[in-house]
């Protein structure tokens, strides 16, 4: 159900590189040949130290930061294109929705620059908040959410003009271990349910494996692609998925793949024995 | 070794439950009855100290309202001339004051007569006050949209608030012809300055990842003013709204003054003024109520505040 389809690869990113001029720092390489085809349907993670370019790619995909040189290609148009027709939904770290707005209020901000109708609106942003289960708190202000809460609604309203590609940028990355499991399989029971496209930027290898079709492996200073993990775990993944043998041993890889590029990343959501198991497992 | 895991966890289950209760139960704001009673107590006390001075310097007292030929009732020990009649009349004679007739033979009460003159100056500062903020809010706009303008034009925006409005005002007066419209222009004057670089700053107070969530919906300019650079500047809009109240029934009375308006608080403090001598108490009444008005359009204000704001964090409505 997951894997490449046979169809055009829904963003085709070709020789990318995106180098940053500080006035007086010189330049930075936050991007170095960056080729990478994200097919339709699939929920693809870039993972990498901080500072491998992973958000910078993301926002380049989203047409948030344009490319020195290469092309973004996505359903056979521009990247900016894409953004005028609305494909993408962006999901950021922290949730920043707007304080002066209700929860349902925020949902339906996109649809407000949208133009769509006012009742369908309303009717849409209910759906959007039954959906991530915050049904009942549609009159609730954000400062009255919790964290994991108000980054339920900034999937809701991501997810509300039903963009083709939910970009989400390290989305749980500020939320305690629990909260973030859950939020993993809540991800997971939308994307199952909406079919979109996901690209999910993180630096936690077991979220990364735990969720994703593919995980695309980055390197720091340039900022390239030095290996992409094909996740073979069966769906539906459950609390079972993150005990199988299968699930340490890519972790593993994934963290080979990282270290071979030199990079430190945070593998504390891993229990200690896990940990063992998982070094255990290749060796 | 079991026991951490297993503890930790029940511990974030509670955090999160925690979270989740507070979550559900919306907050009603409590009504606040300290602060009205605060500025209550301040008045009081300032009543008593004015009466405790003369009671101790001030003139012989006598009956209120009674002339200088009537019993004396209390001597003070002490004669300060900053504490005598002339000077810091009592407050009761003030009052008392109010319920005469603002002239001889005159069937209106200074009071009536006062807040009469008050309202007619209210209308030329609203008047003001309006103009002064839909400028102040039009160049601030314009400012934010384009760098060059906010360099060329900033600082004459700046400068125009350091010429003295006495000096200016006689200029307006000129230029307009004596009559209401110099008046509102010379509120709008002191408006525009509070309300535009309150929105300079206020308009640029959003969220930087807001702008990029807009922009990955495809927002227009207008899409991202209305959406989000003017909410997010509303904190700052009603701030500098308040300050560019008490401006323009300040900017309205000194209009008045200059321009021979006969109907307002600004002829009458000038009259009052030159007949000072002879009745204290009406230009203290006048300053008085002045000074109402001035609190009045700034509560109405506040009020207009609490309501736009409602539900935001850290406003206290």
């Amino acid at each position: 159900m997951t894997g490449p389809a046979e169809t055009q690869p829904v963003v085709r990113i070709s020789g990318v590189d995106k180098v940053f001029s500080g006035r007086d720092r010189g330049q930075t390489v936050a991007l170095q040949q960056i080729d990478l085809d994200i097919h339709a349907g699939e929920f693809v993670s870039l993972i990498g130290p901080s500072g491998c370019g992973k958000s910078t790619l993301l926002r380049v995909i989203g047409d948030l930061v344009q490319p020195t040189r290469g092309t973004v290609g996505v359903n056979g148009k521009t990247a900016e294109q894409a953004r005028r027709d609305r494909d993408y939904g962006m999901v950021f770290q922290a949730p920043v929705l707007f304080d002066w707005r209700n929860v349902e209020d925020n949902v339906k901000l996109p649809l407000e620059i949208l133009g769509k109708p006012k009742a369908w609106r309303a009717q849409r942003a209910r759906e959007m908040l039954d959906l991530v289960e915050l049904g009942d708190f549609t009159r609730h202000m954000p400062y009255q959410l919790s964290g994991g809460m108000q980054q339920r609604v900034a999937i809701a309203r991501a997810l509300s003009f039903e963009p083709r590609i939910l970009l989400m940028d390290e989305p749980f990355g500020a939320l305690d271990e629990m909260t973030r499991e859950r939020m993993n399989d809540e991800v997971l029971r939308i994307w199952q349910q909406t079919r979109t496209t996901v690209v999910f930027v993180t630096h936690s290898i077991p979220e990364a494996v735990y969720l994703s079709s593919r995980v695309v492996v980055m390197s720091a200073r340039p900022g390239r692609i030095t290996r992409i993990v094909d996740v073979d775990l069966p769906r539906p993944r459950t609390d079972q998925s993150r005990e199988t043998p299968r699930y340490f041993e890519l972790i593993t890889e994934v963290r080979e793949a990282l270290r071979a590029g030199g990079g430190d990343v945070d593998d504390s959501g891993l229990p200690s024995s896990a940990r063992t198991m998982a070094e255990g497992a290749v060796g | 070794m079991a026991a951490g895991p297993a503890r930790n966890e029940i511990h974030l289950l509670e955090r999160e439950l925690e979270l989740e209760m507070q979550a559900a139960q919306p907050r009603i704001p409590r009504l606040k009855w300290r602060r009205p009673f605060a500025f209550l107590v301040v008045i009081l006390v300032i009543l008593v100290l004015w009466e405790g001075v003369k009671l101790l310097g001030g003139t012989p007292w006598r009956a209120v309202g009674a002339g200088p030929g009537s019993p004396v009732l209390w001597n003070p020990p002490f004669r300060w001339a900053f504490a005598n009649d002339l000077n810091l009349p009592h407050v009761w004679n003030i009052a008392y004051a109010m319920g005469q007739p603002f002239q001889r033979g005159k069937d209106v009460t200074l009071l009536q007569y006062l807040v009469g003159a008050a309202l007619y100056t209210w209308r030329e500062a609203v008047l003001g006050f309006f103009l002064g903020s839909l400028l102040g809010l039009g160049l601030a706009s314009a400012f934010v949209h384009s760098r060059i303008a906010e360099r060329a034009f900033v600082p004459y925006v700046i400068a125009s608030q350091t010429i003295p409005i006495i000096a200016l005002a006689p200029l307006i007066v000129f230029a307009m012809g004596q009559g209401v419209l110099a008046v509102v222009v010379i509120a709008t004057y002191l408006t525009f300055f509070p309300v535009t670089i309150a929105m300079l700053r206020g308009l640029r107070s959003f969220d930087p990842r807001a702008l990029e969530l807009l922009r990955s919906y495809g927002a227009s300019k207008v899409g991202v003013y209305t959406k989000l650079r003017f909410p997010a500047s509303m904190p700052y809009l009603f701030t500098a709204l308040k300050i560019a109240a008490t401006a323009a029934i300040v900017g309205a009375i000194i209009g008045e003054d200059t321009g021979a308006i006969q109907e307002g608080l600004g002829r009458v403090i000038t009259t009052f003024n030159q007949y000072y001598a002879t009745g204290p108490e009406k230009l203290w009444a006048a300053i008085f109520v002045a000074a109402l008005l001035g609190i009045t359009f700034f509560l109405i204000v506040r009020v207009l505040e609490m309501v736009a704001l409602r539900g935001r964090p850290g406003i206290d409505a």
